[in-house]
């Protein structure tokens, strides 16, 4: 019986873009449904009664939720193809480390960039630049996070470069002047079929943006 | 070679206590170091440079921070003994959404319980409550959340079972009579001696929360 695998997603989701990353790298075949969130679909209600939110991984009917877990699934579940976590549980536990750390501490310093103003938006760069910096020296001179390979704390943290424009625009400032390794090494991902073809334009994540301000009377 | 196994923790902690239950399920000996939280030791800033939080276990000299992660460590280096996730990678998946569900909740509403008042205090208690509810739920007639073995959702909620006595006392509640299920079910873990000795008990835990309320309260 071939796979039916089923993507929820909305298209600025960095969570989402994991996901579509970690089937890419695995050559999966997906149908990719795009979600509306003032509108959520009785699909996705269904599927994470829960938190009600995006993305949602369906294989064969059964709903996998939260990015990491996803990915770290779609690893399991197809494991002959390119492996995404290191087969060490030492340095699975590192690439675990690194995932979290994106999640709890840069993700919600990110928000404060385009989701506040004045003092606490110049908070929100602060801890971002940090959060950037601490990664660029776990990174050191690897091409990627996964050492020579491409892997799980790369597919966890590449989607958000597609918010760095936005970013660097809302907050006037520049990532590139205070982490040029990082951005580099976000370049050498972007030429991975995977990544580019699963991150949006950086412009359109910026009117994305603008648009979802204005919606929440942010201006 | 032997292993060298520390534990570097804060004896009420509950993300510490989740990485002394999947210790002793495995019957790992290991050192217990108490940390002074208001005078981290050079050991615990040197191992967890990143957060400087406890609790961090450190194999054979190197580091692995975040209790979660430290339970899936323990779990995939000690194999051969108590296994805390399934074999399955769907169920595993499943077991990984519960532990997050209860990581990403439990605590934060928990200090809402213990440290705030008013509106706030309200709120916090009935979210709790029904998160417990909706736990109880997900445990439906199992006798464990890893159905008939104990496992990581069990591991990762039951160090709260020893918060229950100041939940109730500054929640002027009984979980008890609100989710029966869940408080025999902490009863059944309780009865487990990788539990019980791990736990410490509910009137010391109520006693120093409340000193530390205290002191919390007066800055």
């Amino acid at each position: 019986m071939s796979d039916e695998v089923v993507l929820l997603s909305i298209w600025p989701s960095m969570f989402g873009m994991r996901v579509q990353i970690a089937l890419e790298e695995k050559g999966i075949e997906y149908e990719y449904k795009e979600e509306d969130l003032a509108n959520k679909s009785t699909l996705l209600l269904k599927m994470n009664p829960i938190h009600k939110k995006v993305p949602v991984l369906i294989h064969n009917g059964k709903p996998v939720c939260e990015s990491s877990i996803a990915v770290q699934y779609i690893d399991e579940a197809w494991k002959d193809k390119f492996p995404l976590l290191p087969s060490d549980p030492y340095h699975r536990a590192q690439a675990r480390f690194w995932a979290d750390y994106i999640d709890k501490k840069m993700y919600n310093a990110s928000r404060k960039i385009w989701e506040t103003k004045g003092e606490d938006q110049e908070v929100g760069k602060k801890e971002f630049i940090e959060c950037l910096k601490v990664l660029e020296k776990a990174l050191g001179d690897n091409p990627y996070f996964g050492g020579e390979e491409f892997g799980f704390v790369d597919i966890e943290l590449v989607p958000f470069f597609s918010w760095f424009y936005a970013y660097e625009t809302c907050g006037n400032f520049s990532i590139e002047a205070e982490c040029p390794k990082l951005i580099a090494w976000a370049k050498r991902c972007m030429e991975r079929k995977s990544v580019s073809k699963s991150l949006p334009a950086a412009q359109k994540v910026y009117d994305f943006v603008l648009q979802l301000k204005k919606t929440m009377g942010l201006e | 070679m032997a292993d060298e196994v520390i534990l570097l923790d804060f004896w009420p902690s509950p993300f510490g206590m989740r990485a002394r239950v999947a210790l002793a399920e495995k019957g790992i000996e290991y050192e217990y170091k108490e940390e002074n939280l208001s005078d981290k030791s050079p050991l615990l800033l040197k191992m967890n440079p990143v957060k400087k939080q406890i609790p961090v276990l450190i194999h054979n000299g190197k580091p692995v921070c975040e209790s979660l992660i430290i339970v899936r460590y323990i779990d995939e280096v000690w194999k051969h003994k108590s296994p805390l996730l399934p074999s399955d990678a769907y169920q595993r998946a499943h077991a990984m959404f519960w532990a997050d569900y209860v990581d990403k909740k439990i605590y934060s509403l928990a200090r809402q319980v213990w440290l705030s008042s008013g509106e706030e205090h309200e709120a916090g208690k009935n979210e709790l409550m029904g998160c417990f509810k909706l736990l109880e739920g997900e445990l439906g007639d199992k006798t464990y959340f890893g159905d008939d073995t104990f496992g990581i959702v069990d591991v990762a909620l039951i160090p709260f079972y020893s918060w229950f006595y100041m939940f109730e006392q500054c929640g002027n509640m009984s979980i008890e009579a609100e989710c029966p299920k869940l408080v025999a079910w902490g009863k059944r873990c309780m009865e487990k001696e990788s539990v019980s000795k791990s736990l410490p008990d509910q009137h010391k835990v109520y006693d120093l929360l409340m000193d530390l309320k205290k002191k919390f309260l007066a800055k």
